[in-house]
């Protein structure tokens, strides 16, 4: 479904990929996991055009994704959640859940939208009374469950998710891994989800990629996770601060 | 000695360099605005919210500004013109000075001001918190849901903003002249009246659409430029207030020139 070759990408002098190959297939939950400042965001933004590689090729259901005609199709197919949940702060939080099913080629009745947007935000744990206030007046954790909602809502075949349960407590990163196997079962999403949560990683997966240096260190089933004999691997999961990966970076 | 012309003649060529790159960028953003404004879909909700704060809540601003600069006016040629004897023509100078020139750059500065400097901060903030690749991701092209309704505002409410900016301004000067420099009310209005030309309010509109054009371009530009980070909005705020300004001397330079100089 989404298959990643060769990617380079600096910004100036820094380089952040060096190389990177992924792929995931199609109604796979895939996790990513690896050191902060390795590229992780950088990855799906460039799946998603948001950020264009030095060099490389990225295909998407077969198809190279520069030579997608139609943008806007193709972009209806995802759904994202930002690492710092992206809301547009000058719209409530319902409208923000409902965003493209308000305009484009999605477009629904307001009343239909605002039923959705408020089943979603049910799904991730929000109530119906936080659906008409702005953004800001939200904590940083129901801030990710909204921008979450907003990434399921117009129900995507593909969904990215950047840290999904950072900043949430254990009971409320349960509630969302949940929601992010189901999705997957049930709706037959294909997702990528980055995550440092180890719990997550276990209860999300069903492929595991790890990055190091801007490059795919490990890749494997999530079962094989805890005999994998790379040494980068163990330390990450370990967390120990004795290892190959260097802890100043 | 070569060395230091070497690197004098070398930082001049880098300036230029950097210019033309600079002058290419914005005729790039500039051409893909106006494709923006010209293809649906129109965001009404949006271009609703752009005029009303880009155009009415001006208001206060542009007849405070014009009403202080035409009392002003009034006082500057009653006393230059008394030197030698032409007193009389404080309503006319007064009516040209607004209309032609004072009212459309004033106007034009102070929306630079106002709204460039605001148009960039949100922007620029929308950018550094990802929220323009939000807006990517959900399918919506960002210059059309906000370049495009904030330009469209700035072109279309400037020039009203301009004509209340000349009235009030007229206003101004026949205030003062009528409450302290003796004029008499009627007649005043009846020489402003008569002064004014079709062409001189023709131009004084025409600049107000171009100048609300610029900046609100100006501040869409940098907001969407912007660096990462707090330094990187407040440098694009500072840098869209600047070039809007220049910008619009600069146009209102050359708009002179096309209207007056035969
Ligand atoms: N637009 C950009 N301009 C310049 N540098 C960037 C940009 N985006 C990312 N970077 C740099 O790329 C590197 C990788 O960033 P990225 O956000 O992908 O890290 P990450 O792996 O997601 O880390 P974390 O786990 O902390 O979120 C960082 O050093 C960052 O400074
Ligand atoms: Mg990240």
């Amino acid at each position: 479904m989404i298959t990643l070759e060769n990617i380079h990408k600096s910004f100036g002098s820094k380089q952040i990929l060096r190389g990177l190959d992924l792929d995931v297939k199609q109604g796979e939950s895939c996790v990513i996991i690896g050191g902060s400042g390795t590229g992780k965001s950088v990855t799906l933004k460039c799946i998603l055009g948001l950020i264009t590689p030095d060099s490389g090729s990225i295909k998407v259901a077969e198809e190279e994704i520069t030579q997608t005609g139609d943008r806007d199709a193709f972009l209806a197919q995802f759904g994202m959640l930002f690492q710092g949940a992206a809301l547009f702060d000058s719209l409530p939080v319902w409208q923000n859940v409902a965003f493209r099913l308000l305009r484009g080629s999605l477009k629904k009745s307001k009343d239909e939208a605002r039923e959705i947007a408020i089943e979603k935000l049910r799904r991730v744990g929000l109530s119906a009374d936080v659906a008409d206030q702005l953004p800001g007046e939200l904590s940083g954790g129901m801030q990710k469950r909204v921008g979450l909602a907003r990434a399921i809502a117009a129900d995507p075949k593909i969904i990215f998710f950047d840290e999904p349960t950072t900043g949430l407590d254990p009971i409320m990163s349960g509630v969302i891994n949940d929601l992010i196997r189901e999705i997957v079962t049930e709706m037959g999403a294909t997702a990528l989800t980055i995550t440092h949560d180890m719990t997550s990683v276990r209860a999300i997966a069903d492929k595991v990629a790890m990055l190091h240096r801007g490059k795919l260190r490990w890749h494997g089933d999530v079962k094989d996770l805890d005999h994998a004999d790379d040494p980068y691997l163990t330390q990450f999961i370990s967390g120990s601060p004795e290892g190959p990966i260097e802890t100043l970076r | 000695m070569i060395k230091f012309l070497n690197h004098f003649l070398g930082s001049i060529g880098a300036a230029a360099l950097s210019f033309s790159a600079m002058v290419g960028r914005v005729s790039i953003f500039t051409a893909q605005t106006l494709r923006h404004m010209f293809t649906p879909p129109v965001y009404g909700r949006e271009l609703l919210i752009s005029l009303m704060n880009i155009g009415y809540l001006s208001l206060p601003v542009v007849g405070l500004t014009s009403l202080f600069t035409g009392g002003a006016l009034a006082l500057q040629i009653y006393a230059g013109g008394s030197r030698f004897s032409a007193e009389a023509v404080v309503p006319q100078i007064v009516a040209i000075g607004m209309v032609r020139e004072l009212g459309p750059v004033l106007v034009g500065l102070m929306i630079a001001a106002r709204v460039t400097a605001s148009v960039a901060a949100e922007i620029a903030t929308m950018k550094v918190t990802e929220q323009i690749d939000a807006l990517v991701t959900l399918s919506t092209h960002p210059m059309k849901y906000l370049t495009a309704p904030r330009v469209w505002a700035g072109l279309l409410t400037v020039p009203f903003l301009v004509a209340v900016g000349d009235i009030i301004g007229i206003m101004g000067g026949w205030l003062v002249s009528t409450q302290s420099l003796d004029f008499n009310s009627a007649t005043y209005l009846r020489n402003t009246i008569n002064f004014l030309q079709a062409a001189d309010i023709i131009s004084s509109l025409v600049k107000g659409a171009v100048f609300g054009f610029i900046a609100t371009l100006m501040g869409c530009y940098y907001g969407m430029n912007s660096g990462r980070g707090a330094q990187g909005v407040g440098q694009a705020t500072k840098a869209s207030v600047v070039s809007a300004a220049i910008l619009i001397l600069a146009a209102n330079f050359l708009l002179t020139q096309a209207f007056f100089a035969a």
